[in-house]
């Protein structure tokens, strides 16, 4: 008897496997004449410039980091979610206050225009100009 | 269950392990993306009042048949700049992510690959192995279309799990388990007690469940939809900017298995959705198989119900693709992060709460 991960084991297998059947099997099938217009890369005509093996827009990994801070978070929750029934108010509490926490940090990179796709205007701290009123009740 | 009855016939554990992994395979995948690729285009040109293909057998229905009959026999082109063992093995890891979510998925009572106790855990885990092979696909080819294709669909992917995951918790709060099986046998009787209406909870809590749990279904379905990049979220494959997204070099027998994982996929997420929301393979109105007293009919019956419920989201997605124009990727990101998330967040708060008191 597998256990049921053996199982998916089982299933994995097949997949890779008839995508690797397909493949062998559509070789006898297809025909094969490569020519060198055939293997450039195409880009709807133009013969292709520069590398696209460039630097990339560093908004994809500020949204990787924060995807992976959440799906950290969203992994110590699953056990919480399963048992916090048998701790009664206590047990939802602990999350609860987790999850607050989590709240602020998300709250903290929406102020500070990380959730913003377009690159937000930066807000730096700055003294203020007006000069600031003296209180003068202190005399009476 | 299945596995029980190939291994009475077979009298061997592998062998029937083998078939009932071939099993959704050959039974569902095939026929459903033969069936889905003609449905679609006929949805489509029914909605711009066009007909579609009418040519191949009686009102078009044998055009996939050549569709793939062509595709077999189109070449192969791996181009010469690309970085061949990542091009080789992309469309392999595409498919084993799409194909792994079917071993959880219950089509009926009697028919789950595998009774994982982790199930939905292990498909939303599963769907990882996706996104990492559409950015092998798009880098290992070194085209500037299928780079950024697969960048931004993989940014899309990333971010519209979150939701989702936060969505499935709620859903494991009020259940306790994350057992597929034991989630749709909990939702069985009549519709009152599919998770969109609350669940099989008693009293006063179920009453302020329903419009949570309306809530929760809809920002599932949104975010599901997100996953699988179809139109309003269609970005990483948007025709008219990007060629055809991560897959623009591929040809051939190594496209047909990215086109067929798509549509895997798309059956994938519907399923999950309706198993955790509409009450998985249960009849809304009670089965025949009781009626007759005959009981080997019960699990046809709910393998019907179940691709009944899964094609209907599937035609949902294909009605959604003629009906809502493209996002922006700043309305995309904006969507996700600053709405779908907060919601959930709260939701999920809520139903804490409401389930301890």
């Amino acid at each position: 008897m597998l256990i049921e991960f053996g199982k998916v084991f089982v299933f994995l297998s097949v997949a890779v496997v008839f995508v690797i059947i397909a493949i062998i099997a559509a070789r006898f099938i297809r025909p094969a004449r490569p020519t060198h217009e055939k293997m450039l890369t195409y880009e709807c005509g133009e013969n292709p410039i520069g590398t696209p093996w460039v630097k990339f827009n560093i908004r994809f990994y500020v949204v990787a980091l924060i995807f992976l801070i959440f799906d950290v978070e969203v992994v110590l929750l699953i056990p919480w979610a399963l048992v916090y029934k048998g701790f009664g108010i206590g047990g939802f509490l602990v999350g609860a206050i987790f999850l607050f926490m989590l709240g602020l940090g998300m709250a903290y990179e929406w102020r500070k225009g990380d959730l913003e796709w377009v690159k937000p205007k930066v807000i730096l701290p700055t003294l203020r100009k007006e000069p600031v009123e003296i209180k003068e009740d202190v005399a009476a | 269950m299945i596995y029980d009855f190939f291994f009475k016939l077979t009298n061997s554990n592998f062998l029937a392990d083998l078939i009932q992994s071939l099993l959704p395979l050959f039974i569902f995948i095939l026929p459903f993306a033969l069936f889905a690729v003609l449905f679609e285009r006929k949805v489509s040109a029914h909605m711009q009042d066009r007909l579609g293909p009418m040519r191949v057998g009686y009102h078009g229905i044998l055009q996939t048949v050549a569709d793939i009959l062509k595709l077999v026999q189109k070449e192969d082109i791996i181009p010469t700049l690309a970085d061949k063992p990542l091009f080789n093995i992309a469309p392999v890891l595409v498919f084993a992510g799409s194909y792994l979510a079917f071993a959880a998925i219950p089509f009926s009572s009697a028919f789950i690959g595998s009774n994982i106790d982790l199930g939905i855990i292990f498909i939303i885990a599963a769907s990882g192995f996706v996104v990492a092979g559409i950015l092998m696909a798009g880098w290992s080819s070194n085209n500037k279309y299928s780079l950024l294709g697969a960048m931004r669909s993989a940014a899309q992917i990333i971010s519209y799990e979150i939701p989702t995951v936060l969505v499935v918790l709620s859903v494991i709060m009020i259940t306790g388990t994350t057992n597929l099986l034991t989630l749709s046998e909990m939702q069985t009787g009549h519709f009152w007690n599919w998770m969109i209406f609350g669940g099989p909870v008693m009293g006063i809590a179920k009453f302020i469940f329903i419009p949570i749990m309306i809530i929760n279904f809809v920002i599932i379905y949104i975010s599901t939809l997100a996953e699988v990049n179809r139109t309003p979220f269609d970005i990483p494959e948007a025709e008219s900017e990007l060629v055809s997204g991560y897959h623009t070099e591929y040809s051939g027998m190594k496209f047909a298995m990215f086109f067929l994982s798509e549509y895997a996929n798309m059956f994938a997420v519907s399923a999950i959705v309706a198993a955790l929301f509409l009450g998985g393979y249960q009849s809304p109105i009670g089965y025949l198989g009781n009626l007759f007293g005959v009981h080997w009919l019960i699990p046809i019956e709910q393998f019907f119900w179940f691709t009944a419920k899964g094609i209907f989201f599937v035609f949902v997605q294909m009605w959604l693709r003629w009906t809502l124009p493209r996002l922006r990727v700043d309305q995309l990101m904006a969507l996700c992060w600053k709405y779908l998330i907060p919601i959930a967040f709260v939701n999920l708060l809520i139903i804490g709460l409401i389930t301890v008191l």
